[in-house]
């Protein structure tokens, strides 16, 4: 039981941290409850979603910097489709082309031998065309089940459901494979390419499989952006950096090998919950950002002294 | 020991470039044998195991298992045709813990667990993470997940490296008796007294060819070591005689009791002003170690470093360079600046030297530089950039900067490795000059000629300890070889 708390160390810290901030929030916003909780959960959507892909890829030992334009993909893809089809088939076509961009990136990565960093910066262009030409302007309409299913909290009394929905689908598609032998290729490769080739771990195909993961994941991003706004946007929002700070606040190494997918989304929650307190204080927007990078830092900064200390014991 | 053959290559060649690593190297291990392969510094050894391995494709050649040939693009077809084997750097992942490692493999835990205990690990939680468990339990357990895999064939590279002494008896008898029942093993290693213990036969590779099966037997080393050395290029004379009596002085740097875990374990020596001071070594000795401490790279665990009577401890890099020691690196590339111009890269060491923020002197710089240019012969434009001139003449800039800078113990890593023979001969008067300049030189080589050709003296360090130390003049090759070897010289010589 000690060694579970003991690997799981950073986790637990960050769960002790969203408790502390949980009830800072209520102390500053007495009211602040169920719908507080909802509303975080909400925007913290589309963060959350790549959040978890950019994890799997930074565990693997890559980086993805094309997630937020294949969330813009996605989120065209599916509020034009639902516009013309069925939800549930518009809704796996969206999935399988979130797969099919993120195989993309995986092989052109592992075939051309570019690096993982390069061809995702020129891929992240490439997906941002691709929005462009299936939808110009803002537009398309997704389903309504698909807007009713992120709203209120009535699958689980108390939580809401866009919190439900996405401990779902992140565990829907990360759970299976990170129990197989699979996802310990790709903590395998993230931790010592050398020593997993010697081990028999086929590297490449581990890596694409890692890349079209985070490209499931960010098409589920992009599906919860059609939910919620109603329609579909081209042009990304900055899902981007903040899926990085989210994952590296989360307790996955930059360079790979090490973390969870569960650290990088409770980290998500931190950042949603620490701009609503700063707003809630009344600061300058601009102060904000200031702000949050600082806590980003410090956070990481303690932590790795903290457990620094704690393997020397 | 039977008669069927196991394993079966022959014919392996591999070129990389223009360099010939291996020629005609072949290795056939019966059942129930244990084959040493031996060969001094680059015969080709490593390329041959990973070749054997399937880590690298041969040129030409082919490697038979139970006479089938195997078509290896990956270490995990080997081990699934039956050959398993264990690298000097432990192949486990270190953010893993035990077991994920074994499930990555399909290893029987009970049968690893098993062979965990025989070779001596009691202590071991299936929970660790690789990372934080020490080299020598790593090595074990790396040895135990081979074994487990049940392989007819094991490939054991430097595999008692590292180990504390009653770990190496525990592996020798083990590997000996899975040996005894069926098992072909291939032994490499530097330990002539484990060679003679364990192995049956020893197959000999000098210059990427495979020269000699020996049956292991006593006296063997004198046959192995002749095998190993073979006729070589003369690369000159010696000019210079130095009267080792000159040194009587006060020693520049003084070393004593210098360990550095795990590998070093004791070493001692003076190095006077005007001495070049040979080291040398086979792979992985811990004179890697050595130049690492001696460069400030990072601190010792124990023991002294006196540089001019004062006790020196090193925390940087710069305290090393303050206090006058400079390293050459073995390799170049980590001592130039690939994209800068000559000049710049000879420049270098002085302009950093500047106290002020001041602008850089250019007509000072370029006397001096050009100085040191016409001194090497160094055959380019100064401007041009470091990268396009020939390994050799990179080779002459990291040592020439020094020439034109001025120093006083110079550490030279093994500065001739891949050099051609115009080249090194331009390079020992080099490093005789800047001696007899008054600077200390140590040299390691690992071309054991180059001994009597540049230095005074020579220290051989086997296995973390200093073993002999020589005088150029009695440095002949084979007397260094066996010392090398660790088999006292001083039977052998006298």
């Amino acid at each position: 039981m000690s060694d579970v708390i003991r690997k799981n160390a950073w986790v637990a810290g960050l769960v002790a941290l969203l408790a502390v901030l949980l009830v800072v929030t209520k102390l500053i916003q007495p009211t602040f409850g169920v719908s507080g909780l909802e509303s975080i959960a909400r925007a913290a959507l589309p963060f959350a979603f790549a959040t978890a892909g950019m994890a799997v890829v930074v565990i693997v030992g890559g980086i993805d910097l094309s997630v937020a334009s294949m969330m813009a993909v996605c989120a065209v893809a599916a509020a034009v489709l639902m516009e013309r089809m069925a939800g549930v088939p518009a809704l796996l076509i969206v999935l399988a082309l979130g797969l099919v961009m993120g195989f993309l990136n995986g092989a052109l990565i592992v075939l051309t031998r570019v690096p993982d960093i390069v061809v995702t910066l020129a891929m992240l262009f490439v997906w941002e065309g691709v929005a462009l030409l299936i939808l110009e302007t803002p537009g398309g309409a997704a389903s309504d089940w698909l807007e009713q299913s992120i709203r209120g909290s009535f699958l689980v009394p108390g939580i809401p459901n866009a919190l439900v929905v996405t401990i779902i689908c992140v565990a829907v598609v990360w759970l299976p494979i990170r129990r197989s032998k699979l996802g310990l290729s790709i903590y395998a490769t993230g931790s010592d390419e050398l020593a997993a080739f010697r081990s028999g771990v086929a590297i490449g195909p581990t890596k694409i499989l890692a890349y079209s993961l985070c490209g499931v994941l960010c098409a589920f991003g992009g599906l919860s952006l059609a939910a919620l706004t109603g329609i579909g946007e081209p042009v990304p929002g900055p899902y981007l950096l903040a899926s990085v700070a989210a994952v590296v606040l989360g307790g996955v190494v930059l360079g790979g090998g090490r973390g969870s997918l569960l650290g990088p989304l409770i980290a998500v929650y931190i950042l949603r919950i620490i701009r609503t307190i700063l707003t809630l204080l009344a600061f300058d927007p601009n102060v904000t950002t200031i702000i949050e990078g600082v806590i980003m830092v410090g956070v990481v900064m303690l932590g790795t002294a903290a457990m620094m200390r704690g393997a020397q014991q | 020991m039977s008669d069927t053959v196991l394993l079966d290559a022959y014919g392996i060649a591999k070129s990389f470039g223009a360099v010939h690593a291996l020629t005609n190297a072949r290795l056939r291990v019966r059942a129930g044998e244990v084959v040493a392969l031996m060969g001094a510094n680059g015969a080709g050894k490593s390329t041959f195991i990973k070749i054997i391995t399937g880590a690298l494709k041969p040129g030409s050649g082919q490697v038979l298992i139970r006479g089938e040939e195997v078509r290896v693009g990956n270490p995990a077809q080997a081990r699934k045709s039956g050959l398993v084997p264990v690298y000097q750097e432990p192949s486990l992942i270190p953010d893993l813990d035990v077991t994920d490692n074994l499930r990555l493999g399909d290893t029987p835990k009970e049968s690893f667990m098993k062979w965990v205990e025989e070779l001596g690990i009691t202590d071991l939680n299936m929970s660790d993470t690789i990372g934080e468990l020490p080299l020598a339990t790593l090595r074990i357990l790396d040895l135990a997940r081979a074994l487990a895999s049940e392989p007819d064939v094991l490939l054991l590279d430097e595999m008692t490296a590292a180990l504390p002494a009653d770990l190496v008896e525990r592996v020798l008898k083990v590997v000996r008796q899975q040996a005894n029942e069926g098992m072909g093993v291939i032994y490499v290693s530097h330990r002539f007294n484990e060679i003679l213990e364990l192995c049956d036969t020893a197959s000999v590779l000098r210059d990427g060819e495979t020269v000699g099966d020996l049956t292991i037997e006593a006296g063997v080393e004198e046959r192995a070591v002749e095998l190993m050395l073979g006729q070589k290029i003369e690369l000159g004379e010696r000019k210079i005689t130095t009267d080792l009596r000159a040194h009587s002085g006060n020693p520049r740097v003084k070393v004593r009791n210098l360990a550095i875990a795990p590998k070093v374990t004791g070493i001692d020596f003076d190095l006077y002003p005007g001495e070049v001071l040979g080291v040398v070594a086979l792979e992985g000795q811990g004179q890697d170690e050595l130049f690492d401490i001696l460069a400030g790279f990072y601190p010792a665990t124990s023991g002294l470093i006196e540089v001019n009577g004062k006790s020196m401890s090193f925390k940087h890099p710069a305290d090393a360079i303050a206090a006058g020691l400079t390293l050459v690196p073995g390799n170049r590339a980590d001592a130039l600046l690939a994209q800068r111009s000559v000049r710049e890269n000879i420049a270098l060491p002085f302009s950093v030297r500047l106290p002020t923020w001041g602008a850089l002197k250019l007509r000072h710089e370029r006397e001096r530089v050009q100085f040191a240019i016409d001194k090497l012969q160094i055959d380019t434009r100064a401007e041009g950039e470091v990268q396009r001139l020939s390994g050799g003449n990179q080779q002459k800039v990291t040592i020439g900067r020094w020439l034109a800078t001025g120093v006083e113990t110079l550490l030279l890593f093994d500065p001739t490795r891949g050099i051609d023979v115009r080249t090194k001969r331009q390079i020992y008067p080099l490093v005789r000059e800047l001696a007899a300049k008054g600077a200390s030189v140590l040299f390691y080589t690992s071309e054991l000629d180059e001994v009597s050709l540049a230095c005074d003296r020579a220290i051989v360090i086997f296995n973390g300890q200093i073993v002999d130390v020589i005088d150029a003049k009695d440095a002949d090759e084979q007397t260094l070889m066996r010392a090398a070897y660790g088999l006292t010289s001083r039977e052998g010589v006298a």
